[in-house]
């Protein structure tokens, strides 16, 4: 009855509206339900397509084709030029070849001296402003560091949360977190260098769990410890920017790339511990069991089994991290006023024109900042398509 | 059998081991410590400790002086001055005349959530009975500011502004992304393409989205000009009317954020075993009756997840009204976000810190509501 042959034979004697409205077989559809299938999911792709269309022609554009009215097609409405562009690129005196080789020298020389800042007495170099390289190679440098930090941290945190047992005591925690305060209160008000500060609070720690040790039996367990970093995101980041903004001005660390990275990497660690607690919790837990029967200490099993296991987790994590870190607008305009300016403040600031927003350029700009963000979006869809990533909204 | 922690007692150590094997196995002991440390740190740090600072400014008038801030102690005094001060159009919208509808559907609600209240009381714990009562508390309030200024036709304050973003925004978005996902997860070809097509919006710069936005909803020399022409609506300006200013903010909203939901509802679509659909198909069950009986209550709990990480990320909104009409016309766009960055330009730190901590408020009230009442029944009702 339900073998193939029979059933073709059948179908040719169906109506036509049968044919229309019926589905086929079991598992396909009709041609009218996927008529109407089709032209929804075109519609919605033409919704999304067309503003990015849009401005990427516009910034092909010159000042008359897109005052005078609306022109769609390249080459048949209006003749495009590369104005926009070129102005990026030559107008600004800073923006040749040379210039911009050299602003990547400064950019090595510049890093090489915050990290020996500490002991040797150096001062930076002022970079030449070249406003379109500067803001790029600020939201590189921003967001490629802050995302590894965010994810080394978060994923460490994820790990120890997912494989070892904690009972944080109360006592140790509020212990740690006043020493913490006196940290931060010593090194904002009191003008003292942090790593000294950070050093007499962690030999008072070390020495008070020591001698409180017994006193408090209340204790914390690992599942209340991943709510409260994951239940960090809900913050809104305008009721720390203010707080920050004067801390940050007492420690000097107002307008650089540090303060930016340390921000952006907090913000964005609940979603890497969140995320990586799940890849962390399926893995199967005998290797690791084995590879400590032989030997091997928790920070290397971590490095040489367990990060190289989520590799793909691990990837899509840090595609997801780095474009949040480079689209991140409020910190940046809180905090980033001059040198570090990101892109999407250098985006923001083409909207006060005297004479205007020149649509043209910051179209320019614009395509500048989404084309890395396109080829990254293209990436992490193959890894969602592939599941990778729904397993932590499930729980 | 021995665990990781037993095997590992300092005891073990035999002696005359070098200092640097000793060193290792410190550090292995006290891993779980260092593993973990610096992410606590650094919350701490970055969100705990300035979200308790920004308490200090909230309760005080704050000068930039010479020599650092200068902070005065005035109570609760910048709180009041939202609620029934100089700010209270600006942030809750105009109050004043209650029409006889307004207080009927007030009086309907609180009604209603007292009912709730009251029922509630058996099937919870007392530390569930605060929380109900606070949830309850903030339903009254916020029932009350909509029926004083919406229902009794008055404007709305920034307030109301972020809860219409939020809430139509996420509604209109839950909507459009699952119809999406389930148009995707039908058999139809070339679904990869349409996956990556319609995911890329999400990844683009709420800034980029806004100016792609405004040029493209441009009544003069936008695209659609000449539809609207068409429509004989050429006059037409969306920006003016607070109403459509704020709808223009949610369909852009929605134009970012709807890939979200569809990505996540599609993979939930595309998780779930084949054999049940199959089996209805086979007992000729219509696509609508395999999609309410027995699809739809399986992606129910990822369901109600997503839409709470997108209500989350929806009391932040601050771009788009910033970038397509700087909160005008008006304050009508204004999100609350956006209310305190102003304030906090004109220099008056302490109520927007007032503001910023009203917005936490809100969110984490309306957020853990959400959770425990209907996420948590959801994931439960799946266990079970």
């Amino acid at each position: 009855m339900s073998d193939a042959s029979s059933y073709r034979f059948r179908k040719s004697e169906r109506t036509l509206m049968q044919r229309l409205f019926e589905a086929p077989a079991i598992g396909k559809m009709s041609p009218a339900s996927k008529f109407v299938a089709y032209s929804l999911l075109a519609i919605w792709s033409l919704f999304v397509l067309f503003p990015i269309y849009w401005v990427i022609i516009t910034s092909f554009k010159d000042a008359a084709s897109v005052n005078e009215g609306p022109f769609y097609l390249p080459f048949v409405d209006f003749q495009p030029t590369l104005d926009a562009w070129r102005i990026q690129f030559t107008e600004d005196p800073f923006c040749n070849f040379a210039a911009i080789v050299r602003q990547f020298g400064l950019l090595g020389y510049n890093s090489f001296v915050w990290v020996v800042s500490p002991v040797v007495e150096l001062a930076p170099m002022e970079p030449q402003i070249c406003k379109i390289y500067l803001a790029f190679t600020n939201s590189i440098v921003i967001s490629v560091f802050s995302t590894g930090l965010c994810v080394l941290v978060g994923a460490m945190a994820a790990y120890a949360l997912a494989r070892i047992q904690y009972a944080p005591r109360f006592g140790n925690i509020l212990i740690f977190v006043l020493l913490l305060v006196g940290v931060i209160v010593a090194t904002t008000y009191a003008g003292a260098p942090w790593w000294a500060s950070a050093s007499v609070a962690l030999a008072f720690f070390f020495f008070l769990v020591r001698a409180l040790k017994g006193y408090f039996k209340l204790s914390l367990k690992n599942g209340d410890i991943l709510f409260w970093i994951i239940s960090q995101r809900i913050l809104p980041p305008i009721v720390v920017v203010i707080p920050i903004y004067v801390m940050f001005q007492a420690v000097g660390l107002l307008d650089t790339h540090l303060a930016l990275i340390l921000l952006y990497a907090v913000a964005n660690m609940p979603i890497v511990v969140w995320l990586m607690y799940d890849f962390f919790t399926n893995l199967p837990v005998e290797l690791e069991e084995s590879a400590q029967l032989d030997g091997a200490t928790r920070p290397r099993i971590f490095w040489e089994i367990v990060l190289p296991l989520t590799r793909p987790g691990l990837a899509a994590t840090t595609l997801l991290i780095l474009v949040l870190a480079w689209n991140e607008y409020l910190f940046a305009v809180f905090l980033a006023t001059v040198k570090v300016q990101t892109m999407p403040i250098m985006v923001a600031a083409k909207n006060t024109g005297e004479k205007g927003i020149f649509w043209w350029e910051m179209c320019a700009v614009i395509v500048v900042m989404i084309i890395p963000v396109i080829l990254m979006a293209i990436l992490l869809t193959r890894f969602i398509s592939k599941g990778v990533l729904l397993g932590a909204v499930k729980g | 059998m021995a665990t990781y922690d037993d095997m590992r007692q300092p005891g073990l150590i035999p002696a005359g081991t070098s200092r640097r094997t000793r060193f290792a196995e410190w550090v292995d002991r006290h891993s779980g410590t260092f593993f973990i440390a610096p992410c606590v740190t650094l919350i701490l740090i970055f969100a705990i400790f300035p979200t308790i600072y920004s308490i200090f400014f909230a309760l005080s008038r704050v000068r930039f002086t010479g020599d650092g801030l200068r902070f005065r102690f005035v109570g609760f005094r910048n709180f009041s001055k939202q609620f029934f001060g100089s700010s209270e159009v600006h942030f809750l919208g105009r109050t004043d005349p209650v029409s006889l509808f307004g207080y009927a559907v007030f009086a309907v609600i609180v009604v209603a959530v007292l009912v709730w209240l009251w029922r509630s009381r058996k099937i919870s714990t007392w530390v569930g009975m605060i929380g109900r009562t606070i949830s309850a508390a903030m339903a009254i309030f916020l029932s009350w500011i909509l029926c004083a200024s919406l229902l009794s036709g008055n404007s709305i304050g920034t307030l109301y502004t972020t809860l219409f973003y939020v809430f139509v925004g996420c509604a209109l978005q839950f909507f459009i992304g699952t119809g999406l996902a389930f148009l995707c997860s039908q058999p139809i070809s070339g679904k990869n393409f349409f996956r990556v097509v319609f995911f890329i919006p999400l990844m683009i710069t709420p800034l980029g989205v806004g100016y792609a936005m405004r040029m493209v909803a441009d009544v003069g020399k936008g695209p659609l000009e000449p539809v609207l022409q068409f429509m004989g609506l050429s006059d037409w300006v969306w920006s003016v009317d607070a109403w459509s200013a704020r709808f223009m903010m949610v369909v852009s909203d929605s134009w970012q954020w709807i890939p979200f939901i569809f990505i996540c509802m599609l993979a939930a679509l595309e998780n779930i075993p084949r054999d049940h659909v199959e089996a209805a198909q086979v007992d000729g069950a219509s696509s609508w009756q395999i999609f309410r009986e027995i699809t739809w209550p399986q992606v129910l709990p990822v369901a109600v997840t997503v839409l709470l990480i997108r209500m989350i990320e929806a009391f932040k909104i601050v771009d788009l009204p910033n970038i397509m009409t700087g909160g005008g016309p008006g304050s009508a766009t204004e999100s609350m976000t956006l209310h305190s960055m102003y304030i906090w330009r004109a220099n008056d730190l302490g109520s927007s810190a007032a503001i910023a901590y009203l917005l936490l408020i809100l969110t984490v009230v309306v957020c853990a509501s959400f959770f425990n009442y209907v996420v948590l029944g959801q994931v439960r009702k799946v266990r079970v």
